[in-house]
């Protein structure tokens, strides 16, 4: 659908050159829901950006359904655009015109006639759940109804790829559920192949597919979700992947730790299996579970548990060495955090 | 006593006349020249689609000269302009030439300043619907400045009124004129003070029917 070749992008500024994007190639599959996150200067938003040509790349080519962009220019790059939707951090709209004119903005800037517009545009503030806005002027709506008539504009003209920055980022957590739970049902219900930008790892989770992880302006990381998620590789997505887990552990509790710390990470079917237990009877070893959490991720489970294993009658090094090859065998992954 | 009032009266009345016919033709080509101008700037100087350096800083020099030269001297150094286009250098219609040149450059500034306070993001969205030129120009860009539009144009106003009591030293007459000559050259102090008064008046009242008409434009705020 999307290919991303070589692209670079430079900044010529006061300090010199900056190279924003630095040779990043990425390939992105018909109706994905494909997330690009990264921290703010990772220059995710200038990649994301010459997906439109909003950034003409310095170097390299977008190609989209095949078809080489780059080179377009006026007329033709404008009807090009017109295919792409673009849902923005700060939503974007005209203040000076109601709902219903910046719904109707993409069907107009695309020419169609005023009774296209009249048909489409009820059609599709309906979907957004704003019927009753069309009216009203942005100014007299909340942040999440202001995004939700982002996403209605975004969409009005049927484009086959919609283009989000930051979507949710200028929105409290409840909101921000409820657009990615909007953005979801738009890529299913229309097909819609959606690139989404973040800087959260929590948001690409929600609703992402595959994701690629920037640094420094390259793509250090790339892989379906779930997959960085269970095993991250790049320290920056480790970072990023703890964070949104989140097994902090209180510091009374990791001050004098007897015994041998385990993180342990059980994906799919395996998390069904009593490996702890089991454990607990074949070696004889005390396990104390002390954090864990499961993720639903695209539906299936990702278990995470930080766990103490002691033997506390013989205080044998070698049962509890045992005890953690058992455990790895016998789960996704284990990472000794202490002892 | 009554009869000075009278003639007083009469006088106003003609006065009135002039410095509308002076502000308001003025204030015409503040609006069909100082659009122009200000949107012409504006885009010379943004990187949309014609930024323009050449254009952009000889455009806005100009602009400033003709800002920086007191009206006063500007009367003068357009008598010949004005004597060409008019025949003449007597009068109200004689004084809006030069009061039209410095209303233009004045509110064109105005105009490209309105246009710089709108969010380049509600600019960049339209570019990336594959909106026109035209289009973002014409409507996005029209309609997001107009509160400031409205509001460049009442201080134009203002300002216009100020000058336009300066004409009189071309033999403009209006307001500022009747003043100067009964209340200053003759000591005559109660006409002074009518005719500060009828000023203060009239300036209050462009000043909030403008503010009215920005704010009902502006939808910001309702």
């Amino acid at each position: 659908m999307i290919d991303l070749r070589n692209i670079s992008v430079r900044y010529r500024g006061r300090g010199g050159e900056v190279l924003a994007v630095n040779d990043v190639s990425l390939h992105i599959g018909e109706a994905q829901i494909y997330g690009i996150v990264g921290a703010s200067g990772a220059g995710k938003s200038s990649l994301l950006r010459t997906i439109n040509l909003l950034e003409r790349p310095d170097l390299g080519q977008v190609l989209i359904d095949g078809q080489d962009i780059t080179p377009l220019k006026g007329a033709a790059l404008r009807q090009q655009r017109q295919k792409i939707g673009m849902v923005f951090q700060h939503f974007n709209l005209m203040h000076t015109s109601t709902v219903y004119d910046n719904a109707a903005f993409a069907l107009r800037a695309a020419s169609k006639s005023e009774e296209e517009v009249c048909q489409r545009v009820p059609e599709i503030l309906e979907l957004v759940g704003l019927s009753d806005k069309a009216t009203a002027y942005p100014s007299q709506l909340s942040g999440g109804q202001k995004q939700r008539v982002g996403i209605a504009r975004a969409i009005a003209n049927r484009p086959a790829v919609l283009l989000c920055d930051e979507p949710t980022s200028a929105l409290d957590l409840e909101t921000a559920a409820s657009i990615l739970d909007l953005l979801r049902e738009v890529n299913q219900r229309l097909r819609i192949t959606i690139v989404l930008i973040s800087h959260e790892m929590a948001v690409i989770k929600k609703i992402c597919s595959r994701v690629a992880v920037m640094e420094g302006g390259k793509v250090v990381e790339e892989g379906d979700v779930y997959d960085i998620f269970a095993s991250p590789k790049h320290p920056f997505t480790r970072q990023l992947v703890d964070h949104t887990l989140n097994l902090d552990l209180p510091a009374h509790l990791t001050e004098d730790l007897q015994g041998t710390l385990l993180k342990i990470t059980f994906l799919g079917e395996r998390a069904e299996n009593p490996v702890l237990s089991e454990t607990t009877l074949r070696f004889g070893v005390s396990v104390n579970i002390l954090h864990g959490r499961i993720e639903y991720i695209n539906g299936r489970a990702l278990g995470l548990l930080v766990a103490l294993l002691e033997d506390r009658q013989t205080h044998s090094p070698a049962k509890v060495a045992q005890a953690v090859d058992y455990i790895t065998q016998n789960t996704a992954q284990v990472e000794v955090l202490h002892g | 006593m009554a009869s000075e009032w009278l003639s007083l009266f009469d006088d106003l009345y003609k006065a009135f006349g002039e410095t509308a016919l002076m502000v308001g033709v003025s204030t015409v080509f503040a609006i069909i020249g100082g659009l122009p101008v200000g949107f012409l700037l504006y885009i010379a100087d943004r990187k949309l689609f014609w930024d323009n350096p050449l254009v952009s800083s000889v455009g806005s020099l100009l602009v400033n000269v003709i800002r920086s030269v007191p009206f006063v001297i500007l009367l003068v150094l357009l008598l010949p302009l004005t004597q060409f286009v008019l025949g003449t250098t007597i009068g109200p219609a004689a004084a809006s030439v030069p009061l039209s040149v410095a209303a233009i450059a004045f509110y064109a500034r105005l105009v490209q300043s309105a246009l710089f306070e709108v969010d380049p993001g509600i600019i960049e969205a339209a570019q990336a619907f594959g909106a026109s030129p035209a289009r973002i120009l014409g409507i996005v860009l029209f309609r997001e400045a107009m509160p400031g539009f409205l509001r460049g144009l009442t201080i134009t106003l203002i300002s216009l009124i100020g000058y336009s009591a300066m004409a009189g030293i071309v033999g403009g007459g209006g307001v500022g004129d009747l003043a100067i000559r009964f209340g200053y050259y003759r000591y005559q102090t109660n006409v002074m003070l009518v005719t500060v008064f009828i000023l203060i008046v009239l300036v209050q009242f462009v000043q909030i029917a403008g503010d009215r008409l920005a704010t009902y434009s502006d939808r910001k705020g309702s």
